[in-house]
């Protein structure tokens, strides 16, 4: 039995949309709060000289760090796009890839713009899901590409 | 620091030592604040139970950050993360383990980098996985 689409044409249109650009900044402490939450021993993660001496700039982030989204009260919080719950309250991270272009270091502020990859539906053993997939694209004070994330969302 | 793991070291279906990390309340608290993910599921039971879990899950992220711990400290110093996928296919429960897992599965070089894939994954403590992933990771050669 065939049931009318979740997805709205409203919905379908936002694919391929970009974000507004926001800035994440990477320091020091927050490489270090995120690389303690993780477990990380490896002092390159807490001691800037011990980051220089193995070559780096500054603390290098910790894999799946890419910074914290400067929040500005009325400005957009994060480079998330458009709201695509269609109703539903439950959230789940389907899924996380990041590729690294080039090394991130505390002192960079990194420009993210996140694009609406794709929508679907799905009939799961949670009920009916809708998922989303965006990729945000970290770019450096350069212009350059750093890191590309793609993340999928579950809303059911 | 253990001793540098080269290109020339590793092999296909070559085993990534596992790391085992307890992801207790106060870790998806630390982690909460780490990622900026405060999403009450992950630290608030009654809040976790309102939506129909059991209990508090672990974040997927942590686990792919986890997953990323586990190959730094297998490549590091030298080494590093090029690449790191993972979907989140079974939630994993607030007290239990999380055991990072990964294999070879091929080696290349491209543009003069000497890069590894691999296969990683998280378990629960019964052995389910939960996490299924791939990974990328450059190696320094034998000097």
């Amino acid at each position: 039995m065939t049931q009318a689409s979740i997805i709205t044409d409203e919905m379908r249109a936002a694919i391929g949309r970009e974000s507004e650009p926001v800035a994440y900044e990477v320091d020091r402490t927050g490489c270090r709060q995120f690389a303690r939450a993780v477990g990380y021993s490896d002092p390159v993660y807490f001691d800037p000289e011990v980051a220089r001496n193995r070559g780096y700039r500054d603390i290098p982030a910790p894999a799946g760090f890419l910074g914290h989204p400067v929040i500005v009260p009325g400005r957009p919080a994060s480079a998330v796009g458009p709201d695509l719950r269609a109703g539903f309250t439950r959230i789940l991270n389907g899924g996380t890839d990041v590729e690294y272009l080039d090394t991130v270091c505390a002192g960079d502020v990194l420009t993210a713009v996140t694009r609406l990859v794709d929508i679907k539906e799905r009939q799961g053993n949670i009920g009916p899901m809708l998922i989303t997939t965006r990729e945000t694209t970290f770019r450096n004070a350069g212009g350059e590409v750093v890191a590309v994330l793609r993340g999928t969302g579950i809303a059911y | 620091m253990p001793e540098q793991l080269h290109f020339e070291d590793i092999s296909e279906g070559q085993a990534v030592p596992t790391l085992t990390q307890n992801c207790d309340s106060q870790r998806l608290v630390m982690w909460a604040a780490g990622s900026g993910d405060y999403y009450q599921i992950h630290y608030d039971k009654d809040f976790a139970q309102r939506t129909g879990l059991p209990d508090r899950i672990v974040h997927g992220a942590l686990k792919h950050a986890l997953l990323g711990r586990m190959l730094h400290e297998w490549v590091a110093p030298q080494g590093q993360v090029v690449r790191l996928a993972c979907q989140y296919r079974g939630m994993d429960m607030v007290d239990k383990d999380v055991v990072c897992k990964g294999a070879v599965t091929g080696k290349r070089i491209e543009n003069g980098r000497n890069l590894a894939e691999l296969e990683v994954w998280t378990e629960d403590p019964e052995g389910n996985k939960t996490t299924p992933g791939t990974a990328t990771v450059e190696l320094p050669s034998r000097p």
